[in-house]
């Protein structure tokens, strides 16, 4: 892809580049090298020595049960999250795309999370959930179910899953919605006039045409639980109770930020680098065989 | 649609209010709460009708001067930070993206698939995957608690760069031709013909990036200690501390809603520019 006329400059495309140059080495590339490096080393609590330990950091990481457990945990929170939030937004989608009168109110009102900041959305479900004073755990409790999310791992494991689901459902909506918009309205009525009903088009036609789609929102859902609900979890449980809800973000913060481990925390944030790469290049590769708006 | 079924309609709508409840109830409960005083929601269950509270609640917000267990800090201050990052990481990463993009599309030289490459690289890390070593820049460059510090290392990544690429590889050739005819330069091409072209794909940036900014949760609490360069999102964090009943729960929400309401309002107001951001940029 290439223009056939271009510019002729010795000097006009660089400096044009170098705001963005400067600023992503800066930022980006140096940061991103020290991550790597830092991970080979063993550093004191006061940075005043450094070791050289290769993989060390490495192996104790992947010998440590509270760092596997973290990564069943966030896999567990991430796959709940995506295919709730992908199940629910399409049920929605599939109708709203029915509705003709009224379509543009509701697109409005579910958008609106979308706005919502993580850690807000987390304080949200926090107040409805609170143990002594949410209105819906006050009502669970009247249905003798015991909320605490303090106290009971599961209840904590949910509240972030909800949280998380609630903010992300405008996204995956807005992206079915179009989705179900772009299949061509012929196919949809050949099938209807050859008897199929409202639920076999379903199933045979709109799903099947919207698999590109809900492929690209289970990897962008997934990102999105593994990156973006730091807030959410920061917000209500803190990781807690125990290590139960500890994601492998909170992770990366609490062991470096808070507990001083830099080796450690810098070899998750290098593991945490390789997934990312992973799924990026599984989202490019895949997008770009079979995308068809 | 195809049939005309009464009670296909009837379903999807009822589906639809169904799921407008469930979205809409954190928000309504938020509201609420924001109208009562702290004594009555602490006292289960609160009342879910609104209350006469409104004016007292958004001024202790917005001024401050509540006496809840966490920080109290006013949320008029933290919302101009708030305002004021959100518009340098949308305006700074959209200033910097096209004046790349141009160069990129329209110049010949050397080592211009490297660079494009190395800004392609850039896509796959979020900043909460570095924090640390990046953390340790932005201190060693003296940018803790700076507007600076809160924004700069978030315009590091090229998204936009890439959506203005594809966008500047779909206008016609003629164009360039006939401004080169004329006797444009590159940079009154890029002023008077490019720029006016892209206006849409801009707004739609504009959109996604500045609620991005202003969401912005891990970072913030990095890199500022100071109150008075706390971002509205993580006041309301700080807001929050010791049991449940020691928080002025009606001023924690209604600053939840005053840190709501801009983002939320661009989104709304800017619907169209803002689906068209979300898909251009995931593409």
């Amino acid at each position: 892809m290439e223009k056939r006329v271009l510019f002729k400059s010795a000097w006009l495309p660089w400096v044009l580049l170098a705001p963005q140059l400067i600023v992503i080495s800066v930022f980006f590339f140096w940061p991103a090298g020290q991550a790597l490096l830092q991970s080979f080393q063993l550093q004191d609590t006061f940075g005043t020595s450094t070791e050289w330990v290769g993989m060390d950091n490495f192996k104790s990481l992947f010998a440590d049960r509270s760092y596997l457990e973290s990564f069943k945990t966030t896999a567990f929170f991430s796959v709940l999250v995506a295919v709730l939030g992908i199940g629910i937004s399409l049920v929605l989608a599939v109708f709203a795309d029915r509705i003709v009168r009224g379509a543009m109110f509701y697109k409005t009102f579910l958008i609106v999370p979308y706005a919502v900041a993580p850690a807000v959305a987390g304080v949200l479900w926090l107040f409805m959930f609170s143990p002594t004073l949410g209105v819906v755990a006050y009502a669970l409790g009247k249905l003798g179910i015991d909320w605490n999310y303090l106290l009971n791992s599961n209840h904590a494991m949910a509240l972030i899953i909800m949280a998380a689901v609630w903010n992300q459902i405008s996204y995956n909506f807005l992206f079915f919605l179009a989705g179900l918009q772009s299949i061509p309205k012929s196919l949809v009525e050949a099938a209807a006039i050859d008897g199929a009903g409202p639920w076999r088009r379903f199933w045979s036609i709109q799903l099947p045409l919207l698999s590109p789609t809900t492929f690209f929102l289970l990897v962008i859902n997934i990102v999105y639980a593994f990156f973006n609900t730091f807030g959410i979890v920061d917000a209500t449980t803190q990781g807690g109770p125990g290590q139960d809800t500890m994601i492998l973000v909170y992770k990366v913060y609490n062991d470096g930020f808070k507990n001083g481990d830099l080796g450690g925390s810098a070899a998750q944030s290098v593991i945490l680098m390789a997934i990312v790469i992973v799924l990026t290049v599984v989202q490019f590769r895949y997008v770009e065989k079979k995308v068809q708006y | 649609m195809v049939e005309r079924s009464r009670t296909l309609v009837v379903l999807s709508h009822l589906v639809m209010v169904l799921g407008l409840l469930i979205v809409a109830f954190p928000l309504y409960l938020a509201i609420i709460a924001s109208t009562h005083t702290a004594q009555q929601i602490v006292q289960a269950p609160m009342p879910l009708l609104p209350g006469g509270n409104v004016v007292d609640t958004f001024r202790s917000a917005l001024f401050g001067g509540g006496d809840g267990a966490g920080s109290t800090a006013p949320a008029g201050r933290m919302l101009w930070v708030s305002l004021v990052t959100a518009l340098v990481i949308a305006l700074g990463k959209i200033a910097i993206s096209l004046l790349s993009a141009f160069a990129i599309v329209y110049f010949r030289f050397p080592l211009k698939n490297f660079f494009f490459w190395a800004i392609f690289v850039t896509l796959m890390l979020p900043v909460e995957v570095r924090i640390m070593p990046t953390y340790k820049v932005v201190s060693d460059l003296g940018m803790l608690n700076t507007y600076a510090g809160l924004t700069i290392p978030l315009i590091a990544s090229a998204t936009a760069t890439f959506l203005f690429r594809q966008f500047f590889l779909t206008v016609p050739d003629e164009l360039v031709e006939a401004a080169r005819v004329d006797g444009a330069g590159p940079m009154r091409f890029f002023k008077d013909i490019l720029l006016p072209l892209s206006k849409t794909s801009i707004a739609a940036l504009f959109v996604i990036q500045f609620i991005y900014g202003w969401n912005q949760y891990l970072w913030p609490l990095l890199v500022t200690t100071s109150e008075d360069m706390y971002p509205v999102v993580i006041g309301i964090k700080r807001m929050i501390a010791g049991g449940d009943a020691a928080n002025d729960w009606n001023i924690v929400m209604a600053t939840a809603i005053l840190a709501m309401l801009p983002p939320a309002i661009v989104v709304v107001l800017m619907q169209k520019w803002f689906v068209k951001g979300l898909v251009d940029t995931e593409k």
